[in-house]
């Protein structure tokens, strides 16, 4: 469990990022991080693998303060995916990569080779095993970062910024790898912009502004507040703008967060088809 | 002439097993808005540096055919060359900021290419103005939001006064509301004569802008038309192309036996047609 206590920091303790975060996360929950370009989303996940350090505030992993751990040490349980690849990536074939943090959790070379064949083929990997990670397109160069942790299933995934540069087949392959992940007791942490990625997949969704948590519970009810969605500088998802211009002519038709298949139902319905 | 002209042309990254790009032949003329999808590492970003001829000429590889750029083939000329023809702007616009404040990132692509310096003082004061930056003027790059760099570095590399804006992924780091306003600059240049290379997988932002898609899959072009013919195409969905909701609910009706007449790419215009529908 990890909980955050009135955390506060600055940037060079002159570009204040967060103002006061309290939050705690479950052993197995999956939650997602929104909030508009500066909110503090980042600083926030760097703060839970010791990446950043609180300024004032605390935070707590399993009942003990992390300032007693190394990152090393938390690296153990929590494995944080960067938002820029660049920043995480710095061996000269992919295979080596994804190898490195296996071998240095110290597992077995049955153990690393499975695993490593587990996530090249669920993330798509394969055929690019012997090539240099920095001539690889974006959207790959982010799938060989996210493969470096998720080999590892550490108790706890925070993933900054996922889905970027990735097509609607590899979003889909991620969002059931992290299902399964979390199926399997592991907590899950994404930040996202992507409203879509979220409503389909985080139950839980904390939205930030200016360095503080705003709201926090149901990924439903906090994505439906207009304030929310506002200061997070969010956009209505296609289908809920539908539904809003639906709903003033059809009022069975919620003007709310809808599922595709949900909508297309309502449709048929107010059109008289089967 | 076209502006854009590829020929026959395929290329392979030295070191790499294939090829990144596949005999493509491709004219695009003044004043298009492309956007060019399709699913990750199928070589969008590669046609892309052919543009303003980082490839071949910068990342080096193997080359067959021609691509021809305003008249140049880029097999002859070096990146600078076509400095003041195309203009690339990237998905981390940290990676592409060099200087300490607005004005001097604006300032450094036409002061680097000798242009005189009146000429630049104007440029500058025109793009703050377009690109609404006069409150970032004194601003160091690191203290400005990821929208904020973006706009900077869009207004840096039309200093240039290029002819061919290319933007690969210019908003995938941002939050929907600045990537809209990102968008809505970058059409709003097109409707200005910039002619406009996007690539995006969120096609639901950029269809509604964009004149034509180029669908693209493991080094070749396997689709090219208007965004509303491209999207209802079923080789979307199976090469992996996140298409529009509102288009898929348009597609899954039409198997209902419902149809709508036009295909949608904005929830708004699925509830007029809709609307529609249900009065007739």
């Amino acid at each position: 469990m990890i909980i955050m206590e009135n955390v506060h920091f600055a940037y060079d303790g002159l570009y204040t990022a967060l103002r006061g975060v309290s939050l705690q996360i479950d052993d197995g929950e999956s939650v997602a991080i929104m909030g508009t370009n500066g909110a503090g989303k980042t600083t926030l996940v760097k703060h839970l693998n010791g990446l950043l350090r609180p300024i004032t505030g605390r935070v707590i992993l399993d009942g003990v303060d992390t300032k007693h751990y190394s990152v090393a040490e938390l690296a153990r349980e929590i494995g944080l995916v960067m938002q820029n690849p660049d920043h995480q990536l710095f061996l000269d074939t992919v295979e080596k990569e994804i190898v490195f943090g296996l071998k240095q959790l110290g597992f077995s070379n049955e153990e690393i080779q499975e695993r490593y064949d587990r996530t090249v083929s669920t993330l798509g990997l394969d055929g690019l095993c012997g090539r240099s990670p920095f001539a690889l397109s974006g959207g790959e160069r982010k799938r060989v970062a996210l493969a470096c942790v998720l080999a590892t299933e550490p108790r706890i995934l925070a993933l900054d910024e996922p889905t970027i540069g990735q097509d609607a087949n590899q979003k889909e392959k991620l969002a059931e790898m992290l299902r399964d992940l979390n199926n399997r007791g592991r907590t899950v942490v994404v930040v996202t912009h992507d409203l879509e990625f979220v409503i389909e997949n985080f139950p839980r969704t904390i939205a930030m502004a200016d360095g503080t948590i705003i709201a926090d519970g149901p990924t439903n009810s906090v994505l439906s507040h207009s304030e929310v969605i506002h200061r997070c500088s969010l956009t209505a998802p296609q289908l809920t703008k539908a539904a809003q211009s639906l709903h003033e002519l059809f009022p069975e038709i919620q003007a709310r967060l809808t599922l595709l298949t949900d909508l297309e139902q309502e449709i048929v319905k107010v059109l008289g088809g089967a | 002439m076209p502006l854009i002209e590829l020929k026959d042309f395929s290329f392979k990254y030295y070191g790499a097993d294939n090829l990144a790009l596949k005999k493509i032949d491709l004219t695009i003329e003044e004043g298009e808005y492309v956007v060019i999808t399709g699913p990750s590492g199928c070589g969008k970003t590669t046609l892309c540096r052919t543009i303003n001829a980082l490839v071949p000429q910068f990342h080096r590889g193997y080359i067959a055919g021609n691509v021809i750029i305003d008249g140049l083939n880029t097999r002859e000329h070096n990146v600078a060359e076509y400095a003041s023809i195309a203009g690339m702007v990237f998905q981390q616009p940290e990676n592409q900021l060099v200087t300490l404040n607005v004005e001097k990132e604006i300032a450094f692509g036409p002061e680097n290419l000798g242009v005189e310096p009146k000429e630049v003082r104007r440029r500058v004061e025109e793009l703050i103005d377009l690109l609404e930056l006069e409150h970032l003027r004194e601003k160091h790059p690191h203290e400005m939001s990821g929208g904020e760099q973006q706009r900077v570095a869009i207004a840096a590399t039309l200093a240039l006064k290029p002819k061919i804006l290319v933007a690969d992924e210019p908003t995938s780091n941002l939050d929907p509301k600045s990537a809209e306003s990102i968008l809505k600059i970058i059409s709003s240049l097109n409707k200005r004569d910039l002619t406009v290379i996007l690539v995006e997988h969120r096609l639901d932002l950029v269809s509604k802008d964009a004149t034509r898609i180029l669908l693209m899959d493991e080094g070749k072009i396997v689709a090219d038309g208007i965004p509303r013919e491209i999207l209802a195409n079923d080789l979307c969905q199976q090469i992996g192309v996140g298409v529009p909701k509102a288009t898929l609910i348009y597609k899954r009706l039409l198997q209902r036996g419902i149809d709508l007449g036009t295909i949608p790419l904005t929830g708004e215009e699925l509830a007029e047609l809709v609307k529609g529908v249900s009065v007739n």
